[in-house]
Order: C-alpha cells, then sequence, then structure tokens
C-alpha cells in the first residue's frame, strides 16, 4: 500500500486552481522533495494531504481520508508547516509534558536527548528562544514521534546556513530509518539534493516532473561544451544552454554519456539547474525559481 | 506569580506518571484544558490581582469603623449587618464582575490567538480533534473559571474571617451573635448557586457565540462579535421602538434577569434574604433555549477551526 496515494486531486480558491488534477503516489521509505515557485501549489497540496484543507478527487494518506480522519491520521503523521509555529508562551516543559499527554507515540526520554543535542537550556520559553532554536526544538519534538509520514513545508526558512545543514543531518541520521517516509519542500534546492531519493517538480498546480534521484542522475547531464563542438551539441537537443565564464552549459534529457564526453566536461546537474531549464521550457513558467 | 508557575509545574509532574504510556480517549481533553491555563495564565493572576485589591480595602474598612463598633452595638440591625456582613457579599460581587470580565475577553480570543500567533499550524499537527479543543475552550467559562472564582473568593472569605475574629473582639462585639448574624455557609451556598446558574449556564450561549466569532474573525473578534448585536438591536429600535434584543442579550451576559432567585431591595445575590429558585431556573424555556443555540455556536465553531486558514 502506498503512503499517499491520489488521483484527480484538485483544489480550487475561487477562479484560481492552486492544484490542478495531480496523480501521485508515494510509497513507503522514501524522501521525497517537492520543488515549486512561490504559489506554484505545494502548500496547498501539502495541506490536503495534511487533512488541514477540504480537496475534490481522490486522495488516500496511511490508508485514511485525511480531511475526514485528520485526527486519526496525526497518530502516525506529523509535520511543521512554516518555521516558528511553536506557541511562543510555551515552556520547553510544558510541549514536552503536553506531548506526552496527547500523542501516544511520543518519546520523551528521546526529545530530550534530542534537545539536550542542543543549546537550548529546558526551563526556556519558546519566546526567548532564537528562530534557529525554535526550528531545533519543533525538530526534536517531531523526531521523537514514532511516525510513519513526516511533512516538512519549508522547514528551514530564514535560518542561517550552519543551522539548516544540521537540521538536514540529524533529520537523516538521527530518524530517517528507511520504513519511514518524508516529504519537504525547499526553496535551498542544493542543500537537500543529497538527501533526497525522489524528485518532484511543480508548477501551477500541475507535476512537471517526477522522477528517482537515480533516474535523475542517469537521465540529465550537463556538458560544459568545448567551442568547436557547440554546433553538434546544439544538434543533440538540449533542454537548455546557458552561458558561464564565456563557455557554455547545455543540459541533455536522456543522450547517452559517451556521445557527450566527446563534446567537453560531463557532469550531474544540480536540481536547481533543471529546474530553471524544465520549468523556463514550460510556457511562461519562470517566474520565481528556485534559488 | 513566580511560584504560581512553580506550583502548577510541579503537580504537572506529578501527573505524569499517571498519564504512563498509553493515551487513552479523555487524555487529548484534559491536556487541551490545561493548555488552555498555561497560554491563559492572565485568567486566574487577573483574578488573583483582583482579589489582593479586595483585602486591602477590607483591611482599611476594618480599620476605619473598629472605634465605631462599640457606639452601634447591636441596637440597629441593618447598619450592623452592613457593616459586618456587607463587605463579605460585596467582594464576592466583584469577584462575580471578574469573573464575567475574564469569561468575555477569553472566550473572544480563545480561536483568534492560536490563528494570529500562526500556532494553529502546531496544534493540529498532533492528534486532537477540533471537537476537543472546542469543548476544551468552552470550559473554561462554563467551568475552570467559575469554579476559580468560587474558589478565590472563599479563601478571601476565609482570610477576612480570620482578620474579623482578631479585630472584633478588641471592639467588643460578641463573637457569637457576629458569627450567627454572618451565617457564611449559607453565604458559600448561594455563592456557589448564583455563580453555576447566573455566571456559567444562563450566559453560556454568549460565550459561545464568542467563541465562534473568535474563530472566524480576522481582526478585532470583540467588536465583530458586537456588532451584530448592536446592529439588530439598533434595527428593532428604529422600526417597533422596543428594545427587547438588547434587553435579552445583556441580562444574558451579566446573569441578570436568570430565574435563578427573587433578592429583595437591592441585596445582593449572597444575601440573607435571597431565595433561591433552583427549580424555577431548571425549567425556564429560556435555559434550554439557550444551551440549543450554545450547541449550534459550538458545532459552527468546530466546523471554522477545521477550515479556516491562519489569519
Amino acid at each position: 500500500m502506498s503512503v499517499i496515494a491520489a488521483r484527480g486531486l484538485r483544489k480550487a480558491f475561487g477562479t484560481t486552481v492552486a492544484v490542478d488534477s495531480i496523480d501521485l503516489r508515494v510509497e513507503e521509505g522514501h524522501i521525497l522533495g517537492l520543488i515549486g515557485p512561490n504559489g506554484a501549489g505545494k502548500t496547498t497540496m501539502l495541506n490536503a494531504i495534511l487533512g488541514l484543507t477540504p480537496y475534490q478527487g481522490e486522495l488516500t494518506v496511511l490508508g485514511r481520508d485525511p480531511w475526514s480522519q485528520r485526527e486519526q491520521l496525526m497518530r502516525e503523521a506529523c509535520f511543521i508547516s512554516d518555521v516558528a509555529v511553536l506557541p511562543r508562551w510555551m515552556r520547553i516543559s510544558q510541549a514536552l509534558e503536553y506531548m506526552v499527554g496527547v500523542h501516544p507515540r511520543f518519546d520523551r526520554s528521546k526529545a530530550e536527548a534530542f534537545i539536550a543535542k542542543t543549546s537550548i537550556a529546558q526551563n526556556r520559553k519558546v519566546r526567548e528562544l532564537s528562530k534557529g532554536m525554535v526550528v531545533q526544538l519543533h525538530l526534536a519534538l517531531v523526531m521523537a514521534i514514532d511516525a510513519k509520514l513526516l511533512v516538512l513545508d519549508e522547514p528551514t526558512l530564514g535560518l542561517d546556513i550552519l543551522f539548516r545543514k544540521q537540521f538536514y543531518d540529524s533529520l537523516l541520521n538521527d530518524y530517517f530509518d528507511g520504513s519511514r517516509t518524508i516529504i519537504v519542500t525547499t526553496h535551498q534546492v542544493e542543500e537537500v539534493q543529497h538527501v533526497l531519493t525522489d524528485l518532484m517538480f511543480i508548477n501551477r498546480g500541475r507535476i512537471v516532473l517526477s522522477c528517482s534521484m537515480e533516474e535523475f542522475e542517469s537521465r540529465y547531464a550537463e556538458v560544459m561544451v568545448k567551442p568547436e563542438h557547440l554546433a553538434v551539441a546544439r544538434g543533440l537537443k538540449p533542454i537548455s544552454e546557458r552561458q558561464m565564464f564565456g563557455r557554455s552549459i547545455l543540459l541533455f534529457d536522456q543522450v547517452a554519456r559517451q556521445e557527450l564526453t566527446a563534446l567537453g566536461e560531463v557532469r550531474t546537474p544540480s536540481i536547481a539547474d533543471l529546474f530553471v531549464a524544465v520549468l523556463g521550457n514550460h510556457a511562461g513558467g519562470t517566474q520565481g525559481a528556485a534559488r | 506569580m513566580n511560584t504560581e508557575s512553580n506550583v502548577l509545574r510541579k503537580s504537572a509532574h506529578d501527573s505524569e506518571t499517571v498519564a504512563a504510556a498509553s493515551v487513552s480517549e479523555t487524555q487529548p481533553f484534559y491536556w487541551s484544558v490545561r493548555r488552555e491555563l498555561w497560554e491563559n495564565r492572565w485568567i486566574y493572576v487577573g483574578q488573583l490581582v483582583i482579589a489582593a485589591v479586595c483585602l486591602f480595602g477590607f483591611l482599611i474598612h476594618v480599620a476605619r469603623w473598629l472605634g465605631k463598633m462599640r457606639a452601634l452595638s447591636t441596637t440597629n440591625p441593618v447598619e450592623y449587618w452592613e457593616i459586618n456582613a456587607l463587605p463579605y457579599n460585596l467582594v464576592a460581587a466583584v469577584m462575580m464582575g471578574t469573573l464575567v470580565l475574564m469569561s468575555v475577553f477569553y472566550s473572544a480570543d480563545a480561536l483568534y490567538g492560536e490563528r494570529r500567533d500562526r500556532s494553529i499550524l502546531f496544534w493540529k499537527s498532533l492528534p486532537v480533534s477540533d471537537l476537543t479543543t472546542v469543548l476544551a475552550k468552552a470550559s473554561i467559562p462554563l467551568l475552570i473559571l467559575p469554579f476559580l472564582t468560587i474558589a478565590i473568593t472563599i479563601a478571601m472569605h476565609l482570610i477576612m474571617l480570620l482578620l474579623s475574629g482578631i479585630v472584633l473582639p478588641a471592639s467588643g462585639v460578641s463573637l457569637a451573635s457576629w458569627w450567627k448574624e454572618l451565617s457564611i455557609f449559607q453565604m458559600w451556598g448561594l455563592l456557589l448557586y448564583h455563580i453555576l446558574a447566573a455566571h456559567a449556564l444562563w450566559p453560556f450561549p454568549a460565550y459561545c457565540w464568542l467563541l465562534l466569532v473568535s474563530g472566524w474573525a480576522r481582526r478585532a473578534p470583540l467588536l465583530w462579535a458586537a456588532l451584530p448585536v448592536v446592529a439588530i438591536a439598533g434595527l428593532e429600535k428604529i422600526v417597533f421602538g422596543t428594545s427587547h434584543f438588547a434587553a435579552v442579550v445583556g441580562r444574558r451576559l451579566i446573569g441578570g434577569g436568570a430565574p435563578t432567585d427573587f433578592t429583595s431591595g437591592g441585596m445582593l445575590p449572597t444575601g440573607p434574604m435571597t431565595h433561591i429558585t433552583p427549580a424555577r431556573f431548571l425549567g425556564a424555556p429560556g435555559l434550554w433555549i439557550g444551551f440549543a443555540v450554545a450547541a449550534v455556536f459550538l458545532t459552527a465553531a468546530v466546523r471554522l477551526r477545521r477550515y479556516r486558514d491562519p489569519v
């Protein structure tokens, strides 16, 4: 059984269609990166998955209908939606007590161990913590839940690079174990590239690309083409071309490697470059591309 | 204030052993109520501040009357009651007024505050249903605040009794007749009844209305809650020249006009001349119509919490 299965998932706000007939299947043990420009429909789609918004179409998450069974779903799924949503008045000890009280799968000692690794003092209130610490605390609380699905919507927005790196490191090392499923959206694409197992680009409410990271690495190649080979290279129909330091960099989809190595230096593109290329080719979809 | 929260935290640690590993069906509700008390400490801190002010006032009252007490003796029972028993009734009345204020402001913020600071995204990531959350919030003006007010008022009375007990013999008043005149236990009984009937059950639909609007408004929930009332009252006045609606709403909110008791001429609801009428109260259609309206408002509030985005 898939962790998430959607068919014809649709959500419109008035005349604006935020999610436009999406078919989606996420299997257990995957870390899916959901990448898209602002207003692409990522958050709306995640909100539907988490039972925070009603939708049209078919959607099951962990075998449940998220809208009508949010409470039961939240025993096995968890999410961090946006940064700094922990209540500012709460003491850390209160947060721990509360979680023990309401969540059957919360392990207090685990959370305390995660918090002990940070510089957060247990007797503090959330309002006294820095933004980075609040995110660390939230992650500690969430990682102490034995959940099957974890959804992270821009979990590191506005944090400095050290916190961001720590965040994904501890997520991979202390939490992910192959039986859990994680969905993450972020604008800092390059930082999650090594974390993901699957990749999905979404634009204007539609999925424009969906592949595993292995597929991604075998399908796409970026070549720094030598000037004398430029005409030949262009003949192989690159999906994008850009200039850097006076050299042309061409991005190819499903072109044999041996063909490309003759043209110049070949490497796997960054997700960000592919994102710009793919959305650039999609009618008028270049606005607000991933940074 | 600090010792307050320490005590709270300590007791929370004690109850943790009870919480144990498994979460039964009632625990999300219990912890949701705990959460409200953590978040809204002002609802009891505020009452304690008012209580302290009242006690200070009583101290001054005692000092002022100390000398004149002997002269009064027991010749004028009304005056005697006013000096010796009235303060007890007055502090109860002040605490009831505080209770109404606290309930109004709490209810108007209950479902608004969590949307304003976006913490609703945290609360909704946990297995607590919207129904549980809304009922926990409704239980604050219906149960928690009234019982808190009763407990604080009785504690104030005990302190006042202690003071009177020390001071009165010195002024030559017979303690026995004073105690008999005061009839404190009867007063406490009336206090319990009056607060629950007139300040919890009777105005409950009004608090549910505030809860509902707090779950809907994008800003200033108290204003949005008041606007339709003012509009309807104004319309009624202009069209029919009457003001029944305003009277009904007003009486609901301050607990007046509830068929809870008969008080004669200017007496306070905890005074000795009060005759309570619980049968009439429980049989009043107004009470049950109020509950039905409250249920409608709460159902709507639960739905709003499901649908509404953070502010």
